[in-house]
C-alpha cells in the first residue's frame, strides 16, 4: 500500500561507482581505466609510477572522499532533525570549530602538519588527529552539558554558534602569535583536502567513520519520532536524553574524524540532507539516512574530481568547490520554503 | 451512576515546577480528580489557571510535587516510560516538523511503542494504522504529506496517531485552539465518538466554553488557589460554579445562554405560564439581549397564557396585552427606557 520510491538509492549507487572510478582515472596524470582496475586487482602492469599514484595517492583519496562525504552529510541530517532547524550543520554547533582549534593548537604551536605527507614524521599526524578529537570532544562535552541545562533547542543552537565563535577567536589569537610558515600550513589545511589520509592511516579513518555511520543507522527510529518534537517522542516511549546524547556523540565522532583528516569542509553537511530530501520527497529517516549517506559520498566524490583543474597540475582547494555546489542548494531551499515544507 | 473505576485518579496531587536549589513553585495543590472511561472530560480555566501544568503532569512530562497519580489503578511512579506510552496517548500543541512525511507514516509513529528496534511494521500494525485512520476520518488523506493538510485535518491525523498507540487514555492540549468553527465541532464530535464507541477516557483542555458545555460529558473548572469544580456542564451551570469561575471584572456568565457576556446593569424579565410558550418567549428575549428569569414581584414579568395572549406586567403594575412574540419584543423595547430593563450586551 505504501509506494516506495527506490530510484534515488540506485541512481546514487551507480553515480558513486562512476565517480569513484572517475576519481581514480582522472587527475593531473590520466591513467586508463583498464590499468586502474589491473592495479587495484594487484596485477603488475610494469608502470611503477602509475601503481604508486593509484595505490598511494588516488585510492586513499577517493575512499576518503567517499566516507568523508557520507560522514558530514549524516552529521548534518542528524543535527537538522535534532535541532528542528533546516540550517543546522556540523559546523554550526561548534564541533568542527573545536576540531579546528585542536588542530590549530598543534600546527601553530608545535608545527605538526597534515598536508605535506613526506616532510613530517608520523607522530606529527597523530598529534594533529588526537588534537582534533580532543578539541571536538571538549566542545561536544560542553554542548552535552548545556543540553541538560537548556531544554530549548534553538537556544542550544545559539550556544553552539557562540562556542564556535569563541573557538574561532582563539584560533585567531594562535594565528597572530605563530610564525608565517606555520600559519601558511594551517591555512592550507583549512582549505580542505581529501588527500590527507595515507594508505597507512586509512584503516583508522575507516574504523571511526564506520562506527559513526552505523550509530546513525541505529538512531533511525528515534529520529523519526523526533520529527514530532521531543514531547511527542517521549510519549512514544523514546528515551529523549539517551537519544540526544547518542545523536551528539555520533555527530561529534563523524565531524571530528573528518575534520582531523580532511580539514574543515564546509557546506556538505548543511546542503546534502536537503538534496536527499528533495530526491526522496520524504523526511522519513528510514530512507533519508541511507540516501543522505549516498548523496554525501556522491557530492564529495564529485567535488574531488572538480578540484582538479582540467589540463593543468593545479588542484583547487576543496572549500572553494563545495560552496559552488552547496550554496545554490541552500538558496533554493530558502526561496522555496513554501513548496518544500519538510520542516513544517 | 458512575460505578466504573476511574482510569486516572489523583489524590492530594500538587502540581507546579521545581526551581533551582530545590525550591518549588506550586501552581495547584490538593487536587482530587477522577477521569472516567467512555467520557469526554473538558478542562476549562482562564490563562494561568494551570491547565497546561496539570496536563503536562498527567502526561508524565513533569513530576508531581506532592500527592499521587494512579493510572488504571496503579501509581504513576510504577510505570516505565514504555508502559506509560501504552497507557496514555497525547495530542499536543507542540510544533512538529513532520511536514515531509505522509499521514500514514505519521500515524505509524503511533506504533513505536509496539515495534522493534528499527520500527518495522508488521501486518497487525498495518491493520491498526488502517483502523485508526478510518476512526479519525482521515483515511482519504493517508498518502498525502502532512504539510498538505489543513489545521483540522492535521489535528485528526494526530488523533489517529494517538489511536494507533492503542491507549485507554488520550490527553489533548487545546485540540480546537487553531481550528475554524467546522473543524472545531468535527474534532469534538470525533472525540466524543471515540469515547463512546471505543470506551476511551478523553481529557482535553480548551478555552471553548460553548463546545465544552455542548459536548463535554464532564467538566473540570480550574483556577489558582481554589479547589477544582468537577461535574456535568449542567450541574456546574445550575450550581453557579461557572459564574464563580468565569465571572470576573466586567464579565458575567449567563446561565440561560451558557455564554460569557460583558456585564451590564441587567434586570431580569420574569417569564411564566404555558411551558412551550414561555420557552420560546425566553428564546426571543435572549436573542434580543434580555435575560429571562422566574417571574417575581417588582420586575418586568411576562405571563404566557397562549401564543396569542401574552401579558406584559411592568413594575408599576401597568399591564399590556399583546397578541404575539413580535409585539411583545416591541413592547419590551418601548418600555426599556421607562423601566430599568436594558440589554445584556450588544451581542
Amino acid at each position: 500500500m505504501q509506494k516506495r520510491i527506490t530510484w534515488p538509492p540506485i541512481l546514487l549507487t551507480i553515480l558513486i561507482v562512476l565517480l569513484f572510478l572517475g576519481g581514480l582515472v582522472y587527475g593531473a596524470v590520466s591513467i586508463p581505466l583498464e590499468s586502474v582496475i589491473d592495479i587495484l586487482l594487484g596485477k603488475d602492469i610494469g608502470r611503477p609510477a602509475w601503481q604508486s599514484i593509484i595505490l598511494q595517492s588516488r585510492f586513499p583519496q577517493v575512499v576518503t572522499a567517499l566516507l568523508a562525504g557520507a560522514s558530514l552529510a549524516t552529521s548534518g541530517l542528524l543535527l537538522q532533525t535534532l535541532f528542528r532547524n533546516p540550517l543546522a550543520g556540523p559546523s554550526i554547533l561548534g564541533i568542527s570549530d573545536g576540531a579546528n582549534l585542536g588542530v590549530a593548537a598543534i600546527m601553530l604551536y608545535f608545527g605538526g602538519t597534515l598536508g605535506m605527507v613526506t616532510e613530517l614524521p608520523i607522530s606529527g599526524y597523530l598529534a594533529v588527529i588526537i588534537a582534533a578529537f580532543a578539541g571536538a570532544a571538549c566542545i561536544l562535552g560542553l554542548i552535552i552539558w548545556f543540553s541538560a541545562k537548556v531544554k530549548n533547542n534553538v537556544m542550544l543552537l545559539i550556544i553552539g554558534i557562540m562556542i564556535g565563535y569563541l573557538a574561532s577567536s582563539l584560533i585567531s589569537v594562535l594565528n597572530y602569535y605563530a610564525s608565517t610558515d606555520k600559519v601558511h600550513a594551517f591555512v592550507m589545511w583549512g582549505l580542505g583536502n581529501f588527500s590527507g589520509v595515507s594508505l597507512m592511516q586509512l584503516p583508522y579513518f575507516l574504523l571511526f567513520t564506520f562506527v559513526g555511520l552505523l550509530l546513525a543507522i541505529l538512531l533511525i527510529k528515534p529520529l523519526n519520532a523526533l520529527l514530532l518534537g521531543e514531547m511527542y517522542a517521549a510519549n512514544l516511549g523514546i528515551k529523549i536524553k539517551r537519544t540526544r546524547i547518542g545523536i551528539l556523540f555520533c555527530t561529534g565522532l563523524l565531524t571530528a574524524t573528518t575534520t582531523a583528516f580532511c580539514g574543515p569542509i564546509s557546506f556538505i553537511g548543511l546542503a546534502v540532507p536537503h538534496i536527499a530530501r528533495l530526491m526522496l520527497g520524504s523526511s522519513n529517516h528510514k530512507m533519508l539516512v541511507p540516501v543522505t549517506m549516498l548523496a554525501g559520498s556522491c557530492i564529495a566524490l564529485l567535488c574531488n574530481i572538480l578540484m582538479v583543474m582540467p589540463g593543468t597540475n593545479n588542484i583547487l582547494p576543496l572549500n572553494a568547490v563545495t560552496p559552488m555546489l552547496g550554496a545554490p542548494v541552500i538558496i533554493y531551499v530558502i526561496v522555496n520554503r513554501k513548496n518544500i515544507q519538510y520542516f513544517d | 451512576m458512575r460505578t466504573q473505576e476511574p482510569v486516572i485518579e489523583t489524590n492530594h496531587l500538587g502540581i507546579g515546577y521545581l526551581l533551582k536549589g530545590g525550591r518549588r513553585k506550586i501552581i495547584h495543590e490538593d487536587l482530587n480528580l477522577r477521569l472516567q472511561p467512555g467520557e469526554v472530560t473538558c478542562l476549562l480555566g482562564l490563562n494561568g489557571a494551570g491547565k497546561s501544568t496539570l496536563l503536562r503532569t498527567l502526561c508524565g512530562f513533569q513530576p508531581p510535587l506532592s500527592g499521587e497519580i494512579r493510572l488504571m489503578g496503579k501509581p504513576l511512579a510504577s510505570y516505565s516510560q514504555s508502559n506509560f506510552s501504552l497507557t496514555v496517548g497525547v495530542v499536543l500543541t507542540e510544533k512538529t516538523n513532520a511536514g515531509g512525511i505522509t499521514v500514514y507514516e505519521l500515524v505509524s509513529l503511533g506504533r513505536h511503542p509496539y515495534t522493534g528496534f528499527f520500527g518495522q511494521l508488521k501486518k497487525h500494525d498495518r491493520e491498526i494504522i488502517g483502523q485508526s485512520l478510518e476512526a479519525a476520518g482521515i483515511a482519504h488523506k493517508a498518502q498525502n504529506y502532512v504539510s498538505e493538510l489543513s489545521d483540522g485535518e492535521r489535528q485528526k491525523a494526530m488523533i489517529a496517531k494517538a489511536l494507533a498507540q492503542q491507549c485507554p487514555i488520550i490527553l489533548l492540549d487545546e485540540p480546537t485552539a487553531f481550528l475554524d468553527v467546522t473543524s472545531r465541532i468535527e474534532t469534538m464530535v470525533l472525540l466524543h465518538r471515540l469515547a463512546t464507541e471505543q470506551h476511551k477516557a478523553i481529557l482535553l483542555s480548551t478555552h471553548d466554553l460553548d463546545l465544552a458545555i455542548q459536548m463535554g460529558d464532564c467538566l473540570w473548572l480550574q483556577e489558582k488557589g481554589r479547589p477544582m469544580a468537577c461535574g456535568t456542564p449542567e450541574d456546574l451551570i445550575l450550581s453557579g460554579a461557572f459564574e464563580s469561575f468565569f465571572g470576573k471584572e466586567g464579565i458575567v456568565f449567563d446561565p440561560s445562554t451558557g455564554k460569557l457576556n460583558t456585564k451590564a446593569p441587567v434586570d431580569p424579565i420574569g417569564v411564566e405560564g404555558d411551558f412551550l410558550v414561555s420557552y420560546w418567549v425566553g428564546n426571543a428575549l435572549i436573542r434580543n439581549g434580555f435575560r429571562p428569569a422566574p417571574a417575581k414581584e417588582g420586575q418586568v414579568n411576562v405571563n404566557c397564557l397562549s401564543p396569542s395572549d401574552l401579558l406584559l406586567t411592568l413594575p408599576d403594575g401597568k399591564v399590556r396585552k399583546l397578541d404575539g412574540v413580535a409585539a411583545l419584543i416591541e413592547a419590551v423595547r418601548e418600555e426599556e427606557f421607562s423601566t430599568k430593563v436594558s440589554p445584556l450586551s450588544a451581542q
